[in-house]
């Protein structure tokens, strides 16, 4: 196949992010092309229908189902408060009553002459997007949502947990090396989004989420605190609805990962600077990579408003790569050779391969499928 | 079809993988289909192409570099063949965009619920929930269920003919009440199949026919002693090609490129398992273990089951295999020490990074220990699922009183079973054959004398659409170049104490000449025996064990040899790995070594 080797993650000083905010629902959109918009600005809104809840009315009153439209006091399409008696019954002579409630206040959806049951449906789900970065609106689709510009530091994570957050960013780690420490989290973080360096621990989980902050950026995460910190162990990279109280983005995978310099580097440039984040992962088709998102306001914007394209996904001599499987998992270094003919692994395996030649000078043969494009 | 199949010369078949489309070239030789070449392209079914048919382009492209000749014209796969261009007929299947999910609803979780079940995963769906009126939720639960699924389809069975309508009633006021989504396009009302109680059709119309896309059918449990799952089976395949796929990027223009109807992959899979059956009259497993899903496939005495575990794979959900088998399951097949903090952090990272693979003879190891347990949970999961019908009356004999057998008892019987195949990247492209092998018996546990095979480079889907319009030309193939086999193995079914006689076997090999050999309780043995070649065995089993007529009773065979020969597998059945950890890896060494599985062993 054309491509035997994973495209790279994303690390842009400068470059133009779009994102489309669509409703689940078709709906209201509240902004217009051209419009200036916040992080926070409410840009389409819609309800999502109610809850339903089923009451079998027939087995309440003890009578048939075919009874049981006879006995209603409200129609399909009657709104009922909790409480509300909705049907009754009489027996021996009217002297005893039967009498059925509701268990929440509804609509009256439909009522069953072959199951005696009565369909509820609660009030609508209110459901809001925002505009998840500070940016212009550029595209409307009707109804349903906008597509948001702005120019902004990029970085995709590898792996994430946790929904959108948006706060300031805040340089905790020294260096990309370090593990984020949980006495380095004092209130004054609340709020914030942390920038950690090689790891993050369950200690210092638990602690940012105590002191109430929004989100960690850091280059790994052990399996066991991930474990730990939601409660089950993750079968698919399938994240973003996490409930944890922050949103994690983890920039190079499992275990003490030291963060790509580079990476490191250009975050903590940007010290103080409003963050949008998302843990969102999906690694199956129609990949979904976390990120952080920090738009750059016109005094931030580099000389003669220059973007970085895309990024190119060649593989070619000098280019910087990251090994991404064990022996030389996390190491980083240029590529040195491209041999065209299959090598023979250590497993016996036939394969394509690169030669990398790391940081210290040293050299290294791994399998193109085993290293990825730091683009740059 | 408008050509006769004897008059068809060229085949392309191709097969539209959620990562990968294959395409292959079946061509005719003097009297015989043969596989020619294969080509490979990425599925463009995603954003930025967002059309399949430029991946099925982009594939035959790669055999017209591969054979210097010309299949495409214009965009367009040429069709028919005409001067020696082009190809007589073109077939697909499909699974892109993550297959056809569905959700299947009956009456009771273990009769039409559990056979409305057996119809979806037949037909090639992936089931992402049964619903039924005995499963314990609350209604609201199930309607929540239903809502957030957001299914591409859902079958409705429950009752049989005759029988109460009230619960199919219920069941279909749950699914409007839900009023739920297709997951592919807002715009669309959901296909929903009734296949349940005839009586309760227009109790069913009623409800469900203004607010979904309503299509009713046979009842799939007419009666409780008898299934009738395929005219669902049909219909969910129909409407998955006109709902579905139309909705799916590019499809519309593929399905008019194919005289065929576009299958899903493994309902062809399915198909051909079938015919190959049937037409050797023999009992046979199939599994297919993918990034994210494994699939399993058996037919035993003509009956077909499949189902797939939609999260048991080797890359994507490689995770959720050692969060089902448990980390101490995966430990117990790497034969050497590695602690568990960091097994875990090298399985989490093969699946955020799904493409990578092992570079070290450990991380194979490693990775080799892992599919064995995701085949033997997705087997597991298959034995509960190819059962008898249950709920049913058996009629017995005097005979039955000592050998009761349950209703609903699993129909996978590993000593009747003549034939595994698998397949799948971490089986296919193992880098010695033997490793295959030993991951299947490791996984399966065959009992008795089992071949083993590998689908090189997984042709079933293909030739299962093939088989539909020619079943000669996927016949051939599938004999000459679709299996790779691998070889027999002999697994006497019963334990002992270790170095306690098992069995001998006395061979008479193609070239004439013989041998013996005894193997011991706990021990494992390979004999070279080629492809395509027989050798005449018997076997000797001791009292305690039963190689297929009975405890110590001796079989003549004739066995098939393979690229890893016959490996004697004297460990006994059921397979107890020993508790103590260094004991243990100790045997694995003994294991690797007697079967030349790993290099420097």
């Amino acid at each position: 196949m054309a491509h035997a080797y994973t495209p790279g993650l994303r690390v842009a000083r400068q470059t133009e992010v779009k994102k489309e905010r669509r409703l689940p629902l078709k709906g209201e959109v509240l902004v217009k092309v051209g419009d200036k918009v916040k992080a926070e600005t409410i840009v389409a809104r819609t309800e999502l229908p109610g809850n339903v809840q089923t009451i079998n009315v027939a087995n309440k009153l003890s009578i048939l189902p075919e009874d049981v439209e006879r006995h209603m006091l409200v129609k399909v399409g009657d709104w009922v408060e909790e409480g509300q008696v909705i049907a009754e019954s009489r027996s021996f002579f009217g002297l005893f009553k039967s009498r059925c409630t509701m268990p929440v206040s509804g609509t009256i959806e439909s009522i069953s002459n072959i199951t005696g049951q009565v369909i509820v449906r609660e009030k609508a789900i209110p459901v809001e997007v925002d505009a998840y970065v500070d940016g212009e609106v550029v595209e409307l689709y009707e109804n349903e949502g906008i597509m948001v510009r702005t120019i902004a530091t990029f970085v995709q994570g590898i792996f994430g947990i946790g929904g959108e957050s948006i706060g300031v960013l805040d340089v905790v780690a020294e260096n990309p090396e370090e593990i984020l420490q949980p006495d380095a989290l004092t209130p004054e973080h609340k709020g914030k989004i942390i920038l950690g360096g090689s790891l993050v621990t369950i200690e210092a989980l638990r602690r940012a989420q105590e002191v109430g902050a929004k989100g960690i950026i850091a280059g790994g995460i052990g399996d066991a605190d991930l474990r730990t910190i939601l409660g089950y162990d993750l079968g698919v990279a399938i994240t973003g609805s996490e409930d944890i109280g922050l949103t994690v983005v983890v920039t190079e995978g499992f275990g003490k990962m030291t963060m790509a310099k580079r990476t490191f580097d250009l975050l903590s440039s940007r010290q103080g600077m409003k963050t949008s984040i998302s843990g969102a992962t999906q690694i199956r088709a129609g990949v979904i990579r976390p990120e952080v998102v920090i738009p750059l306001d016109s005094s931030r914007l580099e000389s003669d408003g220059e973007i970085e394209d895309a990024p190119s996904t060649g593989l070619t001599i000098g280019r910087h790569v990251r090994v991404i499987r064990e022996p030389y998992f996390g190491r980083i270094g240029k590529v040195a050779a491209l041999p065209p003919e299959l090598q023979k692994l250590e497993t016996e395996a036939m394969v394509r391969v690169l030669e990398v030649e790391f940081e210290d000078g040293s050299r290294a043969t791994i399998p193109r499928a085993n290293v990825e494009l730091i683009e740059e | 079809m408008n050509k006769d199949p004897k008059e068809i010369q060229t085949i392309i078949a191709t097969d539209c993988g959620s990562t990968t489309t294959k395409a292959i070239l079946i061509e005719r030789k003097g009297d015989e289909y043969r596989l020619i070449v294969r080509g490979e392209a990425p599925t463009t079914v995603e954003a930025p192409f967002e059309d399949v048919t430029r991946g099925v382009l982009n594939a035959v492209a790669e055999v017209e570099d591969l054979t210097g000749r010309k299949f495409i014209q214009n965009d367009r796969i040429i069709h028919p063949r005409q001067d020696g261009v082009g190809t007589d007929l073109y077939v697909s299947t499909s699974s892109a965009g993550g297959g056809l999910q569905m959700m299947v609803a009956g009456v009771v979780k273990e009769m039409t619920a559990e056979s409305a079940q057996r119809a979806a995963l037949g037909a090639g769906a992936i089931v992402m929930d049964v619903i039924a009126s005995n499963d314990q939720r609350q209604p609201h639960e199930r309607i929540q269920r239903i809502r957030s699924l957001r299914p591409d389809m859902i079958l409705l069975s429950g009752g049989v003919d005759g029988g109460t309508t009230t619960h199919v009633a219920e069941l279909a006021e749950l699914i409007a009440a839900a009023d739920p989504r297709p997951r592919l396009g807002m715009a669309y009302s959901l296909p929903v199949i009734y296949a349940g109680n005839v009586d309760a059709r227009e109790i069913v119309k009623e409800r469900l026919g203004s607010k979904t896309s309503l299509t009713i059918t046979e009842n799939l449990r007419p009666v409780l002693e008898r299934e009738n799952l395929q005219p669902a089976r049909l219909e969910i395949q129909k409407l998955f090609l006109e709902h579905v796929m139309m909705h799916a990027p590019g499809y519309k223009k593929l399905m008019e490129w194919t005289p065929v109807p576009i299958m899903p992959t493994p309902a062809a899979v399915g198909s051909i398992m079938q015919l190959i059956a049937k037409e050797e009259g023999i009992n046979v497993v199939g599994v297919d273990i993918g990034g994210a899903t494994t699939d399993v496939f058996s037919v035993f005495g003509e009956v077909f089951n499949r189902t797939v575990s939609a999260n048991l794979g080797m890359s994507y959900s490689i995770s959720n295999v050692l969060a089902e088998a448990g980390v101490e399951n995966i430990l117990r097949w790497v034969p050497f020490d590695v602690e568990v903090g960091d097994l875990r952090n090298r399985i989490k990272n093969k699946m955020i990074r799904p493409t990578t693979i092992p570079q070290t003879l450990e991380e194979l190891m490693i990775e080799q220990a892992i599919a064995r347990e995701a085949l033997r949970l997705a087997f597991e999961q298959h034995k509960l699922l190819a059962v008898g019908l249950k709920g049913v009356q058996q009629e017995r004999t005097i005979s039955d009183t000592f050998e009761q057998t349950e209703s609903g008892a699993t129909l996978v019987n590993m000593m009747e079973l003549d034939i595994l195949v698998g397949s799948g990247g971490v089986l296919s492209h193992a880098p010695r054959r033997v490793q295959a092998a030993f991951m299947l018996i490791d996984g399966f546990h065959p009992e008795g004398i089992t071949q083993l095979a590998v689908d090189s480079i997984f042709m079933m889907p293909q030739l299962g659409v093939l088989a539909q319009v020619h079943p000669k030309a996927a016949l051939e193939v599938f004999h000459k170049d679709c299996l790779i086999r691998l070889g027999t193995c002999i697994a006497p079914v019963g334990t002992a104490k270790d170095g306690d006689d098992c069995l001998e076997i006395a061979l008479e090999m193609p070239d004439g000449s013989k041998q013996t050999r005894s193997v011991k309780f706990g021990e494992m043995l390979l004999i070279p025996l080629d492809v395509n070649e027989k050798a005449k065995a018997t076997i000797h089993p001791t009292r305690r064990f039963d190689v297929g007529a009975g405890r110590g009773k001796t079989i003549h065979v004739e066995l098939t040899g393979g690229v890893a020969g016959i490996i004697v597998d004297c460990r006994g059945r059921p397979l107890n790995l020993p508790q103590d950890k260094d004991e243990r890896v100790r045997k694995l060494r003994a294991w690797n070594k007697a079967l030349d599985v790993y290099p420097g062993e």
